[in-house]
């Protein structure tokens, strides 16, 4: 069974530009529109990169500003200052 | 070194949570840490904790005063607006009263609970996680309380929430879940709250529930249920990392994590039982069924995660195969339960209209029509004829879980499971094989269960006979219990719409 990394963030105007960035910079991404919230779904991986972002809300982004739109998450994570990354791979 | 490069987010967060313990020298440690080696985990290096969420307390207090700002500024809104109009039906309350009545009491104990493990752990960035979810639980019902008292003055069954909480039959099993994580020690504590319920199992609670609050028009509730949601991601990665960290630290690790890991999420799933019917039978409108969920969140997204955890001789929870089966019953079973006992439960209960039952049909084509249907469509005509059935004898309880003996043998769903034990001269019976099991490794413990019927019947609960019960609960009886049709809360729903139409007209 493929092992899924997901992202679900709530469904509002500060989290649009991350959830479009999301759906840019992750090929095949399947999306799960719920009321008020959306889980976006990678086989293996799924990313939010800073840079994209930022391009889209033309300010700069802390990739820990995620977690004022994060309502959940599967895989594990890894965060640093240019991107917010689930995996299942090692 | 230059003097103006800004530290990356790895290194800050380094410095400020590393070497801020030290070892004790007037007191050995094993005495400043007294409960961490008790249990048998053996931990050969605290440093290895890895915190992938590296969150400074600084970025900590700046999110969280901006979550808190955003959301109090929906209560507000939401009471400015008479919301609790505007929600899509009168029974939608009930779901509030089961989940503050139940649930956030429980926020409370992890808030507790994870104070002490913020305590009794010996590594300092584990302590500092846990400290961080201390404070996150208790916001919670904080959160809570504030957006349901908005409902509390207009519905009934939800003034006297942490009186009944402690008393009432059905809330016993949400209290004694936590009583018995609490009563572990913090290492069992973090598998059973940060691992099985943050991790296995809050998505099923917070995110298609909360999902339906938005669609039944239910703003405030949805903003508490992801704000709260928010903080449950990090709850999450402390979850998984607790696991990773004990499994990598000694080879004894495993079984005795294996065991929590089987014993937790079969208690989780039991619990959450009463999560499956408020998403099948009492949210009016509805965004998936618990079913739905319970392939999302358990089999696609568990399966994913055991698959990873397979690395360190982890499996899936025993039992997962049976839980898995039973999401095609359990939201039925339990409905069934609370319809028949509705004159002692503080919420309201209905049997459901013949659109819900073809929704019913649709999302459990192997079980609905076969099992609950008839039951559903005798109960209603009795109702119509003035026969509405209540079951007046008070149910056996299982000795782990503490829900009433009503859930049906895998395999076959016309047969009562039951199963027994024998200890120290006494018999205790349980719903499943896997309640059976949790009460067999650790008989002393659940042998002094505090079981609501048997206290009533020992005269621990106010008295002999219903009515003394149902006061000794604080229960309005006539407003907080029996069915909505007829209760205050529908006779006000009626009014406030009988309003909205005449002045649209």
């Amino acid at each position: 069974m493929a092992q899924i990394a997901s992202i679900t963030l709530v469904h509002t105007d500060e989290a649009r530009p991350i959830i479009e960035a999301i759906m840019a910079d992750n090929p095949g991404v399947r999306v799960l529109n719920m009321p008020g919230a959306v889980k976006l779904d990678c086989d293996g991986t799924i990313t939010v990169k800073r840079a994209s972002v930022e391009e889209r809300i033309g300010r700069s982004w802390d990739p820990q500003e995620i977690q004022l739109v994060l309502v959940s998450m599967a895989g594990n994570l890894d965060e640093d200052d240019d991107h917010f990354t689930l995996s299942w791979r090692h | 070194m230059s003097g103006t490069k800004k530290l990356g987010l790895r290194q800050r967060y380094e410095y400020l949570t590393r070497g801020l313990d030290w070892e004790t020298s007037y007191q050995p440690m094993d005495k400043v840490f007294p409960y961490d080696s008790f249990e048998g985990i053996k931990i050969k290096d605290w440093s290895a904790w890895e915190d992938p969420f590296r969150l400074t307390m600084d970025s900590y207090w700046k999110f969280q005063a901006e979550k808190e700002r955003k959301l109090y500024a929906v209560i507000d809104a939401f009471a400015q607006n008479n919301g609790q109009t505007g929600i899509s039906d009168g029974r939608y309350a009930n779901v509030l009263k089961l989940f503050l009545t139940g649930i956030s009491p429980e926020e409370y104990q992890a808030h507790r609970g994870f104070a002490f493990a913020g305590r009794h752990l010996r590594g300092a960035g584990t302590r500092v996680a846990a400290q961080m979810q201390s404070i996150d639980e208790l916001r919670h019902l904080q959160t809570q309380v504030h957006t349901i008292s908005h409902y509390n003055k207009y519905f009934d069954g939800i003034g006297e929430f942490p009186h009944m909480h402690d008393r009432v039959w059905y809330l016993s099993v949400p209290k004694s879940f936590f009583d018995d994580a609490r009563s572990a020690g913090p290492f069992e504590f973090m598998i059973a709250i940060g691992f099985a319920f943050e991790y296995l199992l809050t998505n099923l609670l917070f995110v298609p529930f909360m999902s339906g609050a938005a669609y039944n028009g239910d703003m405030s509730t949805v903003t508490f249920g992801f704000s709260a949601q928010s903080d449950e991601s990090r709850h999450m990665t402390l979850g998984i990392e607790v696991i990773k960290f004990l499994l990598e630290q000694h080879p004894d690790n495993l079984p005795i994590v294996q065991k929590w890991v089987d014993k937790w999420f079969w208690r989780g799933h039991r619990l959450l039982g009463l999560v499956a019917m408020m998403m099948d039978y009492m949210l009016p409108k509805k965004v998936m069924s618990w079913k739905e969920a319970w392939d999302i969140y358990f089999v696609e997204a568990g399966g994913a995660l055991f698959q990873d955890l397979g690395r360190y001789g982890l499996k899936m929870p025993k039992y997962a195969d049976i839980a898995t089966a039973e999401a095609e019953h359990i939201s039925h079973q339990n409905w069934a339960v609370f319809y028949q006992y509705t004159h002692a439960a503080a919420f309201h209960t209905w049997m459901p209209d013949a659109e819900h039952l073809d929704w019913l049909s649709e999302k459990y084509p192997n079980t609905f029509d076969k099992y609950y249907r008839p039951r559903w469509e005798m109960w209603a005509k009795m109702e119509k004829e003035g026969k509405r059935f209540y079951n007046n004898a008070l149910p056996q309880l299982c000795q782990t879980c503490q829900i009433p003996m009503a859930y049906t043998e895998p395999g076959n769903p016309t047969e009562i499971c039951f199963r027994s034990t024998q200890y120290k001269g006494e018999t205790y019976h349980f719903c499943s094989d896997g309640c059976k099991d949790i009460f067999c490794d650790e008989p002393e413990k659940f042998s002094q269960a505090w079981l609501p019927v048997h206290q009533i019947f020992q005269g621990n609960c106010g008295g002999a006979t219903v009515p003394d019960v149902l006061r000794w609960y604080n229960m309005n009886v006539g407003a907080d219990n029996m069915d909505y049709v007829g209760s205050p809360d529908e006779k006000l729903w009626n009014e406030w719409h009988a309003e909205k139409l005449r002045q649209a007209s």
